[in-house]
């Protein structure tokens, strides 16, 4: 079994070398009819650009994205400079240098990669699932007999913020950094997928396509570890079923087809605020435009955050959002549960995270507020503050920075859940429903507790789990997620995670059950 | 202000200190050898397993006890001066006391085994102890083999703990079925068989006779008296139980029998000294439960009730119902009120098993009133309210099985046992009882 594991990981990091070495393989051509596409498709009227383009980039051959890429975006960027000295605003090309420089490169690699996309796709992807099914599927007989094995998880480099954890980390910020702001760099990785992509909506792979796609695997590959480890608990099944299949269905597959019959791409799980550019006009105006499946999803969308979420949470908390549909959630739940244990528990980093979690929903309606006020009143700016600046600051600080890179990146180091502990704006909004109107709560089982601390320990949002249940109170927080490990791991069956009447859900406990009930008289009569 | 010192930051002492914060003002100082702060001692297993940190066993982070005038001292108590309530320290420097509340828990005991005292033999029961784990039985090269001695809970606990590190356990139990002076014997066989499972070499009804030495004065090997077999071995478990640890009153005229004598106000002899926890022992047992009580919720009531004497509410300590639980590999077990391993003259008995056994519940009634006397769960979990509104309200077992639903603490959408049970118990008894749909409201008019 153990060499069976050994040989899996051996596949895996070779896949994974291979995936991260494709980056630096193949070139870079530009053919002049390239150029008149690229020139044609985006209307470029820039004189200058098209010069420089032509003189130092085309029929030139280059040996890897980072020259092509600083080529072709200094390029722009002086263009650029040019026309806005001299007003030529209708001449100044307004996309990101880098998607800009995607585009055309995406159309100019050349080599042995876009030559054989499926060779490619099995030397990366499938090397690597096989290698981590080999190193995952034997656990069945190594971690021993169904139950709560959490054994050397405090003691292994991976998940103890080792050197492994931190190798992990420094390649996952990496990855993130790529695929937000560097596109160009890894035109190699969406050729491999462009098959892919072309069977289901028609179109190359773009690198979002190539995020899912892999979204999708990692979270496959990481859902058979979690049926796994916790094949004696039916929660956890259902609910990693239940993410796998919303993330596979709705945020993958179903927006692809959509794309397939020319109409908007859009994930119907996906819920404002976290979806936070449901409103912005580029996605209003696409909708409306799409005729009647268009005004459904604006219907829809409006419903969904309104009504069907607090409606949800109501019965069911937000865990019917956070850990049983959320693609977020479904990520963490299933690459990041290795982490969970890595979340902070301290009094400070709770009160941290109530300042910046409310911090960044107040951002998301105050831009929504924004957005919505220059759209039907047709201005450009509010109070003297352009949408678009605030837009900009919030697609880059939350919408990357905040919800990729750090939210998923800094899983090895903090746990997997800090993008939904401390930035998501949706989970900010279901908790606020959860903490004052639900029906959810984690029931103390009496004086059961042995304050041996394993529910804090896993409680992947940071909640101090015991400092509730050795006091025999049940536990009402309106950043619980509703996971059920800290259920699971209890060694003594304290904790379940149950919806009921909103009449004794939080229960006064001045004494423990289990001392006598003249002292319980007592303290009521004082 | 009044100056309450309490020897021992456990369960017990840190309890009585939270609550005597809460109902008063007084100037509280807490006393250890052990340890800067408060862990939880059920907890050490996971911290050799590495299900944790030795600070995740710390149930308040280290600012609490300045933030509540908690004062810690960190020092071992050789003597109690209780004419001039003064406590003299190894360290050799003093403290004065308005009141003492001795709250020492218990040792490990040992039964004067030749070889006790050789390097790489210990308990468990202190961080040392689990400091010592570290040294003698890290990984599987430096321990080939481990053997334990004494079939009780902190035994199988430690046979899980080296088992997690693929270290070979032989675990001697004296008694002829695992814990059977507790369990009955379904219960015991279930967890010989979960023993076994999980490639532990039990070895029944087989007693130490002595453990031999090498030349550097660590274990080699042990013994077994039965059959004067040699077992090769680097570790030697001792747990065959635990007494309380009462050294530090053995130089004082505080009285004693095994424990700390007290009443039922958990007062000693000596004003204003009081006793409680694993380490205290009353003049008379309550109900039927022992007159040590060696578990981490009687030492939590007694701290809540010591608070409130010593805060002149003088409260009685009354334990309500018992109840306990523990975890044999993956076993979950617990119980509420009494069932015997033998059956006393007026009791009846339902007994059922999960196929799979792994799951079972053993009902323990009246023969003639069938008032429910308690339960055993293995392997489901049970709201402890609703037996304890059971035993309050003395039901019978016939109402107990109808409203079984309303008793399940397992995860949603696990999948639920009570028709069968029902349906076993009616067979047997010739009865007809139905059982009843859950009920939310039944469930929380209990508070
Ligand atoms: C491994 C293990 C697992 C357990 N699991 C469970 C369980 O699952 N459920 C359950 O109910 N119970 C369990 N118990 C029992 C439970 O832990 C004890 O009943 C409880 O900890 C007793 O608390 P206490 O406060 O009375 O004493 P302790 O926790 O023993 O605290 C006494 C403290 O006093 C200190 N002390 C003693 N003498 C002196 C001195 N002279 N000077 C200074 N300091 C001194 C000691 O060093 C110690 O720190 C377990 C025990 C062990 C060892
Ligand atoms: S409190 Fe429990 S259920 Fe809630 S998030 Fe934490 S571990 Fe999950
Ligand atoms: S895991 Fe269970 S017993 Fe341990 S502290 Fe949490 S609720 Fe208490």
């Amino acid at each position: 079994m153990k060499n069976i594991q050994n040989l899996g990981l051996g596949l895996f990091l070779i896949g994974l070398t291979i995936f991260t070495s494709l980056i630096f393989l193949g070139k870079y051509e530009v053919t002049p009819q390239v150029l008149d596409e690229i020139i044609s498709n985006k209307s470029i009227k820039s004189e200058h650009l098209i010069n420089d383009l032509k003189t130092n980039v085309v029929g030139k051959e280059f040996s890897n994205p980072f020259l092509f890429s600083s080529e072709i975006t200094s390029a722009l960027e002086i263009a650029n400079e040019t026309h806005k000295q001299n007003s030529e605003w209708g001449k100044v090309i307004w996309d990101k240098p880098h998607s800009f420089s995607y585009e055309i490169a995406k159309k100019s690699g050349t080599g042995i990669i876009k030559e054989h996309k499926g060779l490619f796709w099995w030397l990366t992807f499938g090397l690597g699932i096989l290698g981590a099914l080999l190193y995952i599927i034997p656990n069945v007989i190594t971690l021993g007999p169904p139950g709560i094995k959490n054994n050397g998880i405090w003691l292994h480099a991976a998940t103890n913020r080792g050197w492994i954890g931190w190798f992990a980390f420094v390649f996952l910020v990496g990855f993130y950094i790529l695929l937000y702001f560097r596109p160009d760099y890894i035109v190699n990785w969406t050729y491999i997928v462009d098959p892919i992509s072309e069977s289901l909506s028609g179109n190359l792979a773009s690198q979002w396509f190539l995020y899912g796609f892999l979204y999708c695997t990692v979270m496959t590959v990481m859902a058979v570890r979690m049926y796994i480890k916790y094949r004696h608990n039916k929660y956890q099944i259902l609910r990693t079923t239940s993410v796998l299949f919303f993330q596979i269905v709705f945020a993958f597959l179903i927006p692809e087809i959509l794309v397939r019959f020319e109409k908007p791409w859009y994930d119907f799980k996906n819920a404002f605020p976290l979806d936070y550019d449901f409103f912005f006009s580029w996605n209003l105006d696409q909708l409306i435009a799409s005729g009647g499946l268009g005004i459904f999803i604006l219907v829809w969308g409006i419903v969904l955050t309104l009504v069907i979420v607090p409606v949800m949470v109501y019965f069911f908390g937000k865990r019917w959002y956070c850990s049983w549909v959320c693609g977020c959630g479904g990520l963490a739940e299933t690459l990041g549960d290795p982490y969970r244990q890595l979340s902070d528990k301290s009094l400070f980093a709770w009160k941290f995270e109530r300042w910046i979690v409310h911090g960044v929903l107040v951002f998301a309606l105050v831009m929504t507020g924004f957005t919505l006020y220059t759209y039907f009143q047709g201005a450009e700016a509010v109070l003297g503050i352009k949408t678009q600046t605030i837009q900009d600051i919030y697609g880059f600080l939350i919408g990357a920075i905040f919800a990729g890179v750090i939210g998923t990146g800094f899983y090895p180091i903090f746990g997997n859940r800090v993008w939904c502990r401390f930035g998501c704006p949706l989970a900010a909004y279901l908790g606020i429903v959860q903490r004052f109107k639900s029906r959810f709560r984690i029931t103390t089982n009496g004086g059961q507790c042995i304050s041996c601390g394993n529910c804090s320990t896993y409680c992947e949002m940071g909640i101090d789990v015991r400092a509730y249940a050795q006091k025999g109170e049940n536990i009402i927080r309106s950043s619980c997620v509703g996971c059920g490990i800290c259920a699971a791991v209890c060694p003594r069956g304290v904790l379940k995670l149950e919806n009921g009447p909103e009449d004794g859900r939080i229960n006064p406990t001045e004494i423990l059950l289990g001392n006598d009930v003249d002292l319980l008289d007592f303290l009521k009569q004082k | 202000m009044e100056h309450i010192v309490i020897i021992g930051n456990g369960i017990s002492g840190v309890t009585a200190a939270r609550h005597i914060r809460k109902l008063s003002d007084k100037k509280i100082t807490i006393v250890s050898a052990e340890s800067d702060y408060f862990f939880s001692r059920t907890a050490l297993m996971y911290v050799y397993m590495g299900h944790m940190k030795f600070k995740h066993t710390q149930p308040y982070e280290n600012w609490f006890w300045k933030k509540n005038r908690i004062e810690l001292k960190k020092g071992f108590v050789k003597k109690i001066d209780s004419e001039n309530k003064l406590l003299l320290f190894a360290e050799d420097d003093s403290l004065s006391y308005d009141k003492l509340i001795i709250a020492t828990g218990s040792k490990p005991n040992k039964f004067g085994w030749p070889g006790q005292d050789l390097k790489g033999v210990q308990g468990l029961y202190s961080k040392q102890d689990l400091e010592n784990l570290e040294v003698y039985a890290p990984n599987n090269q430096v321990c080939k083999h481990a053997v334990i001695v004494g079939g009780g809970l902190i035994g199988i606990e430690l046979a899980e703990m080296l088992h997690s590190r693929h270290i070979p356990v032989t675990f001697l139990v004296r008694e002829t079925s695992f814990w059977d002076g507790v369990l009955p014997k379904e219960e015991s066989d279930m967890i010989n068989k979960e023993i076994l499972r999980n490639g532990i070499d039990l070895r029944l009804s087989s007693n130490l006779k002595e453990i031999i030495s090498d030349e550097n004065g660590q274990a080699k090997s042990i013994i077994i008296e039965e059959t004067g077999e040699e077992i090769p071995c680097n570790l030697v478990g001792l747990t065959a139980g635990v007494s309380p640890n009462i050294d530090i009153t053995k130089t004082s005229t505080i009285e004693t029998g095994r424990g700390i004598k007290v009443n039922r106000f958990l007062e000693t002899n000596i004003p204003d000294i009081y006793a409680i926890g694993d380490c205290a022992e009353q003049h008379e047992a309550i109900g039927n439960r022992n007159p040590i009580e060696a578990v981490w919720y009687t030492g939590r009531m007694m701290g809540e009730t010591v608070a409130q004497t010593i805060c002149g509410n003088k409260m009685a300590y009354n334990p309500g119902h018992w109840f306990n639980s523990a975890k044999f590999f993956d076993i979950e077990y617990q119980t509420y009120g009494w069932v015997w391993a033998q059956p006393k003259e007026n009791e009846a008995r339902f007994y059922w098993e999960h196929k799979s056994g792994k799951k079972c519940i053993h009902l323990n009634y009246d023969k003639n009133t069938k008032e429910l006397i308690g339960i055993n769960n293995f392997g489901i979990r049970m709201r402890h309210e609703f037996f304890d509104k059971m035993l309050n309200e003395k039901q019978t077992v016939t109402y107990v099985l109808e409203h079984l639903a309303d008793a399940n603490f397992d995860p949603e959408f696990y999948k639920l046992h009570e028709k069968e049970i029902v349906a076993k118990f009616n067979l047997e008894n010739n009865t007809n009882i139905q059982l009843r749909k859950k009920s939310w409201k039944r469930i929380f008019q209990t508070s």
